[in-house]
């Protein structure tokens, strides 16, 4: 018994000593640079959403997220199996001291602040912002005009750059409330403390389709809005000596056509919402 | 008719007799003394008088109306009898003047002005005019059970309780509780008293009774008790207190 | 004069216990500063102390978060306003249900029993979720729907199944003579309940409920997490645009400015009163 356990140990060094041999040979910018030899650590949410992470199950390669992690991987030089996935929260992506990650995927925004403290590659995503109502605030009257929406009674996830975004596009008359994610928002929204939210357009798409029951999305802030322009990066540890490579993999993906070609298998559904002026 | 009168009382607690089979009659004016040892029942069978603890057996008669009743409202029947404690149970978070002023006030609906000349007299004639104003623990024991006596008086009973009263004082304490005992019996009022002071119940008593183990066995005038006690109990009693 | 004279007028006692002052004093200096050295010096020299000083004490977002802090504050304040002098009445109503002797109301009794052992039972959060947003759920029209006011409620609610039990454990400690004294007085039981037992109970159980409203006054950020934008929401928000820990000790520094003098209020509040009766 115990002669097969060390043996079968030493067949579990070797398969991973050569498969590290592998990614050295494919790509040698990120060799040494991970936090495991040879093996991509990537970190999402827990749970990760539709349509970033279908079901929630990043390692299938579903979604939008999933799939440029597997995409950007490979273009450093990891196979599919040389790809483990871990979960954190936005805290814990934040906290000073060693990650257990490479990069963390979860629709971290680009900010002048927090590169201050943790570093982030070019985006891999513009994302428009959109407003999710319900069918009944409609009704009511609610247009997307600036002067409309100033009106309503606003939420958002106190974690994201909504919150800020609330402020200087819309303004609104009364306070938002501020939840800590989309369940919550969404529950407050049925219990008609709040009459819109402001999410990422295809997180809104989501909540308004799925969850939300008579959710409807009024319209979309443009992606290319020249005031805050909302960019999704891959948040790294301040320094993390692999961002030369992850942004050299992301630039050749948009300049081939790959992200472009990703975002219409998993982000198809955008058109058709009207756009606030 | 006899003020008060007790009839073959029993009361135990969990089944352990205190007093058993006790018959006692109070006139009016008298001032009645219970002695005898520490657990002899002088407390329960007070406490039974005043319905703060429900007999189980026999009856209790106030005026010849049977108080022991259970139906009763026992409320009307302790404000016509005032007991004192041994360890005077003033309110602490009250001034003596509002100790003695609140059962007058919520019973008797009196208010407080009215009230006001009446209170001042009773702690004028008790000795303690300029003590008012002042919390219970602002005052020695003899002035606490002073008040207690004035907050009993207060709602002008007809009977008086008086529970071991002198039992934690200081000795140098006890004579001015006394001289206050003696001042309410020249007034006639109706007291029954369970008492260690000896002297005080040979000297001021119209009836002593000395219990033994919740059982009166022997009552009489006081000369009749201390001078010439017929049971062994009591000679056995006598001779361990009086030395 | 047998026992003085010596040094001054002051007996040998005096000056031994003098001695014993001074020397307790001087060790207790010494020790104290030097595990304040030992902090100032040794934490910094730890290899992570750069990252974490700039992640939580970091005086650039200290500044700059702190006015809005303390603005968001001003909503903690006021909910805890409205809060505790609720939760001090519906605590008492609760603690003499549970009190009540009278068959009749056994019902209420019954009430207040279960009312207690579930609420404090029930993690505080979750009733503030599910008042919060499960009964405006039903359909209330606004205002009446507003988080502020189930939040508040959701509070109000666990907070007096605690205090109720303390006002219950003040009621079981005064001594029974204090009740048949009353009694013995002819007083109903309503009136001895209103004029002796709780005036003294309440009065007894005044640090256990300051150490309450202490908790109250932190569990109030709970009503954050149905919206309301109070002092730590608003540091979670910065905390999200600026990837920084540091609000959160700006949010604990404010709250701290506020318990640790209210602690010490009450302390020397109990202790007058102790003095003055006890």
């Amino acid at each position: 018994m115990v002669r097969s356990r060390i043996l079968g140990a030493t067949g579990i060094a070797l398969v991973l000593a050569f498969s590290a041999g592998g990614a050295y040979a494919a790509g040698d910018c990120a060799a040494g640079k991970t936090i495991t030899d040879g093996v991509l650590t990537i970190a999402t949410g827990n749970p990760a959403y539709f349509p970033w992470v279908i079901d929630d199950a990043p390692e299938t390669g579903k979604g939008f997220e999933a799939a440029v992690a597997y995409e950007v991987a490979m273009r450093m030089g990891f196979d599919a199996d040389q790809v483990a996935w871990t979960r954190t929260s936005f805290d814990q992506a934040i906290q000073p001291g060693a990650k257990d990650f490479d990069f963390n995927m979860q629709q971290y925004s680009i900010t002048a602040d927090r590169e201050k403290v943790v570093d982030f590659s070019v985006p891999y995503y513009h994302a428009p912002m959109a407003v999710l109502t319900t069918q009944s605030v409609v009704d009511g009257g609610a247009a997307p005009t600036l002067s409309s929406l100033a009106g309503l009674v606003w939420g958002a996830d106190s974690n994201t750059t909504a919150v800020p975004m609330l402020n200087e596009l819309i303004a609104p008359a009364k306070s938002p409330l501020l939840y800590n994610d989309n369940t919550d928002v969404v529950e407050a929204m049925k219990a008609n403390q709040i009459d819109a939210a402001l999410f990422d357009l295809p997180t809104a798409l989501y909540l308004g389709a799925v969850v939300l029951d008579g959710g409807v999305i009024l319209g979309q802030f443009p992606a290319d809005r020249s005031e805050n322009p909302d960019r999704f990066g891959l948040l790294m540890e301040k320094g993390n000596p692999l961002k030369a490579c992850v942004d050299d993999a992301l630039n050749a993906m948009t300049e081939d056509g790959t992200l472009a070609g990703i975002e219409a298998t998993w982000l198809s559904q955008n058109t058709g919402v009207p756009v606030i002026e | 008719m006899a003020r008060l009168e007790l009839r073959n009382v029993a009361k135990g607690f969990g089944g352990v007799p205190v007093c058993r089979d006790i018959s006692l009659t109070v006139e009016s004016g008298d001032m009645v003394c219970l002695i005898g040892a520490s657990g002899s029942g002088k407390s329960t069978l007070l406490r039974c008088m005043n319905l703060l603890e429900p007999i189980d057996d026999g009856a209790i008669y106030l005026d010849g109306q049977d108080i022991s009743e259970p139906e009763l409202d026992p409320q009307p029947i302790r404000r016509r009898i005032g007991i004192v404690f041994q360890s005077f149970n003033l309110f602490p978070h009250m001034s003596a003047a509002e100790n003695v002023m609140l059962a007058p006030r919520r019973v008797h609906h009196r208010d407080r002005a009215s009230l006001l000349p009446e209170i001042q007299a009773l702690f004028d004639r008790f000795g303690l005019a300029d003590r008012m104003q002042h919390y219970p623990d602002q005052l020695s024991g003899g002035q606490q059970q002073r008040v207690a006596i004035i907050r009993a008086l207060a709602m002008q009973p007809e009977i008086m309780l008086f529970d071991e009263i002198t039992s934690a004082l200081d000795p140098q304490l006890v004579g001015e509780v006394l001289d206050v005992l003696r001042q309410l019996k020249s007034q006639g009022m109706t007291m029954v008293l369970a008492t260690h002071e000896m002297g005080f119940a040979r000297e001021a008593a119209d009836k002593v009774c000395f219990l033994h183990q919740g059982v009166i066995v022997e009552e009489g005038p006081p000369e009749q008790i201390f001078d010439a006690p017929e049971a062994p109990e009591t000679r056995a009693f006598l001779q361990a207190v009086v030395k | 004069m047998a026992n003085s004279g010596v040094g001054g007028g002051l007996t040998r006692r005096q000056l031994f216990e003098r001695r014993a002052r001074r020397r307790a004093l001087i060790i207790a200096s010494t020790s104290s500063l030097a595990v304040v050295l030992a902090i100032v010096l040794l934490v910094p020299l730890a290899p992570g102390w750069e990252a974490v000083k700039n992640s939580f004490f970091n005086g650039e977002v200290f500044l700059r978060t702190f006015p809005t802090l303390l603005r968001a504050f001003l909503l903690d304040m006021l909910i805890f306003a409205w809060c505790a002098p609720l939760i001090a009445i519906w605590a008492l109503v609760i603690a003499i249900c549970r009190d009540v002797q009278s068959p009749a109301l056994y019902p209420l009794r019954i009430f207040a029993t279960i009312y207690t052992d579930v609420f404090r039972g029930v993690p505080v959060i979750l009733v503030v979720y599910l008042i919060g947003f499960g009964v405006p759920g039903l359909g209330l029209p606004r205002p009446w729907n507003s988080p502020y006011i189930w939040g508040s409620l959701a509070l109000i609610l666990t907070y007096s199944a605690y205090v109720a039990e303390i006002y219950r454990s003040g009621i079981e400690s005064i001594h029974a003579s204090q009740r048949a004294a009353a009694h013995s007085l002819g007083l109903s039981g309503a009136d001895v309940m209103r004029f002796v037992i709780l005036p003294q109970a309440v009065r007894r159980v005044v640090p256990a409920n300051m150490n309450m409203l202490i908790a109250l006054q932190k569990d109030v950020a709970l009503l954050s997490f149905i919206g309301p934008v109070e002092i730590f929401r608003q540091a979670g928000v910065y905390k999200s645009l600026l990837a920084n820990f540091t609000p959160y000790v700006v949010a604990a520094v404010i709250f701290l400015a506020i318990t640790v003098p209210a602690t010490r209020f009450a302390d020397a509040l109990l202790a007058r009163q102790n003095r003055a009766r006890s």
